[in-house]
């Protein structure tokens, strides 16, 4: 299991490094150079400027200066959005409010979700298995946008429950809405293969032998049942994260969240380098985060993983 | 043999199921006795009701299943004196907490999914007993390692915190059979647990269960369609035919004297060793009947060289060869023409009974 555990992990951080060098190079491709917009500047000034930022150095010298800063924990500066204004501070200064918002929609969105397919799996072809359905159909197929705009007109609107847009004096009521409208998918998701999953482990051939025992329902579905179901709904899990990550996205821009999304696009627009660098870096080390941790958790739930190289 | 004790006593039994073209009716009026310490085979082909019936026995109900009629009278000592219930009207609860696992326990065909892959043998195997007998962790555990000593695995404390994956098809079908066992049931019902392993390791299985049959004086119901696996295992044979026991009786009742035409023909596909190699390997001719349709008279008679009229308009009754033989063929009425079985068939037997007295009956 150590073994298992370090080899996912250098694994994830080799993959952290692939994907900023294809994106510093991706970068380095796109139209235009962060001084562009400028047009009062001369040619002499823009190449100054370059000079002074480094950009005049090859792009494989760049990125290995870039990968020592950041290293040590510097991420650069901002060229155009805020022009010197160093990327720790501007970008993680937005990551907490994105990151409450796409955990509190995570958690949300699983435990809701698990909760309806169990409840679906175990009360089959009555009137919460339909209701299961009907969310699960809702909440896959409508995109976020939509249920923001639905909560915001209804709960924000016309009942004045929560605020419509986000307010940071009061962090926790304001995210109400966004966290519901970024977890349809995840609920509908996980309700759905969570019930099918449950519905098929219940049919299976060691159910009908546990059942043989003479074991009591509630241990059956407790100690058999459940363990056997997760493991499935965890590998859908990775997909459902990525998810939330593009969701907050739209998710940010209806509500007005000065979360890490609305940035990102302005700084993509912008050829902001090293803003779009920062947020890639970071959209990508929480992405395999996840991914790790998902695959520790499917070693500690399935033994067939745990033992499999011992 | 002196006093049989009857454990199991099924009358009538009609089950149907529905499905998307109708009803079907897997099971016909099924009659059959158990006795304690005694194995009773089922044999058929494919779709003969064999399984449904004993998973009437064994509670596990499908939603589309209707059971038309009959009883199945268990009997068994609750702990307070022998109790006798029958098995189609007690509720689910009593049959789960009471009866399954306890009294009734079940030998699956298929070992290699019949086992919890998320949890340990040692758990899976205590997990009963803790609750039947029980026995606390400490003990279970205990009892765990014999049983699992008894059914022939090797370092069972070892074994007891692997998982399924880690064991071979014959090993894991082993736990299967101890899990049976954990809790001394009156009953083992035993569907085609052999089925699903390679023959050398088949042999063996074989010989375990008939063991602790023996050492535990348990009855065992044995399904299968290899009549050797029968020949081998049983006292008592059934033969069945489309949802019916079309014959019945002591194993060598029906293997040295079959009287059913199609008990006949069962013997007479089996592949052997002894016969002329230039023979073609003898099989029914035609499919088993569709079970959805209205069976008139005898369900053989369409696949039956030796039927007479009657086969096609009267269902025959059983017909009594002995106190412990019946067969239900219209062939045995005393106005019926007298049709012996065919000669290929009883060159056959002479051979069996001659190997079988060979091996001291055995």
């Amino acid at each position: 299991m150590k073994k298992y555990v370090l080899k996912r992990a250098a694994i994830s951080v080799i993959t952290v490094f692939v994907i900023l060098f294809l994106l510093f190079m991706l970068l380095n491709l796109m139209p235009g150079s962060p001084f562009n917009n400028q047009e009062k500047l001369s040619p002499e000034q823009i190449q100054q400027m370059k000079e002074f930022y480094g950009l005049d150095k090859p792009v494989l010298q760049r990125f290995f200066i870039y990968l020592w800063n950041m290293l040590h924990g510097d991420f650069g500066v901002s060229y155009n959005i805020q022009v010197n204004m160093p990327i720790s501070d501007m970008v993680f200064s937005r990551l907490g409010v994105t990151l409450a918002i796409g955990l509190q929609a995570g958690i949300l969105g699983t435990l809701i979700g698990l909760m309806l397919g169990i409840v679906a799996a175990l009360h089959r072809r009555t009137v919460w298995d339909s209701l299961t359905t009907v969310i699960s159909v809702l909440g896959v197929s409508l995109p976020s946008f939509v249920f923001a705009l639905l909560l915001s007109y209804f709960l924000g609107f016309k009942y004045r429950l929560f605020p419509l847009l986000y307010n940071s004096a009061m962090p926790l009521v304001s995210t109400v809405l966004p966290t519901i409208a970024l977890s349809m998918f995840t609920i509908a998701s996980v309700a759905r293969y969570t019930r099918t999953e449950m519905i098929s482990v219940m049919a299976s051939d060691y159910m009908m032998l546990a059942e043989s025992k003479g074991l009591p329902r509630t241990k059956l579905i407790v100690s058999h049942v459940l363990r056997n179901t997760m493991i499935s709904v965890i590998t859908v899990l990775v997909p459902l994260l990525v998810n939330l990550m593009t969701g907050s996205l739209v998710v940010e821009k209806a509500f007005s969240v000065p979360g890490l999304g609305s940035l990102y696009i302005t700084a993509i627009q912008s050829n902001d380098y090293n803003v779009v660098l920062a947020i890639s870096f970071i959209y990508s080390v929480m992405f395999i985060a996840a991914m790790l941790l998902v695959d520790i958790l499917y070693g500690i739930i399935d033994p067939r993983i745990r033992l499999a190289k011992e | 043999m002196s006093e049989r004790k009857q454990i199991l006593k099924i009358r009538d039994l009609s089950v149907s199921f529905h499905t998307a073209n109708g009803l079907v009716r897997a099971v016909r009026g099924l009659n059959m006795d158990v006795y304690k310490g005694e194995t009773v085979a089922i044999v058929g082909e494919s779709g003969s009701g064999k399984s449904v019936t004993v998973k009437e026995v064994m509670g596990i109900h499908t939603p589309n299943e209707v059971i038309e009629g009959g009883s199945i009278a268990f009997t068994y000592d609750s702990g307070s004196g022998e109790k006798t219930v029958d098995l189609l009207t007690i509720s689910p609860h009593f049959m789960q907490n009471q009866l399954k696992g306890k009294h009734i326990a079940m030998v699956f065909q298929d070992p290699m999914t019949s086992l919890d892959p998320t949890m340990t043998i040692g758990k899976q195997l205590m997990e009963g007993m803790m609750l039947h007998l029980h026995l606390s962790r400490k003990e279970a555990a205990g009892r765990a390692v014999e049983l699992l000593q008894m059914v022939g695995i090797s370092d069972p404390e070892k074994r007891l915190k692997n998982y399924p994956h880690q064991l071979s098809g014959g090993m894991r079908q082993r736990v299967v059979i101890a899990i049976a066992l954990s809790c001394d049931p009156d009953l083992l019902i035993c569907d085609e647990p052999t089925t699903a392993l390679d023959v050398t390791i088949q042999a063996r299985i074989l010989q375990l269960i008939m063991d602790l049959q023996k050492k535990f004086n348990i009855s065992v119901i044995f399904i299968t369609h290899n009549l050797g696996v029968v020949a081998k295992v049983a006292d008592y044979v059934n033969v069945m035919y489309a949802g019916k026991i079309i014959e019945t009786g002591r194993t060598e009742d029906v293997f040295f004297d079959p009287r059913h035409p199609y008990t006949w023909g069962l013997l007479s596909s089996m592949p052997d060793l002894s016969g002329n190699k230039e023979d073609r390997l003898y099989t029914i001719q035609g499919n088993p009947p569709n079970l959805l349709n209205e069976i008139k008279g005898d369900a053989f008679a369409p696949r039956n060289p030796y039927a007479l009229e009657i086969d096609f308009e009267e269902e025959p009754p059983m017909f009594k060869i002995n106190s412990h033989h019946q067969a239900a063929t219209w062939l045995l009425d005393p106005r019926s023409p007298k049709v012996e079985m065919p000669d290929q068939l009883r060159r056959r037997i002479e051979i069996m009974k001659r190997e079988d007295a060979s091996n001291g009956g055995n």
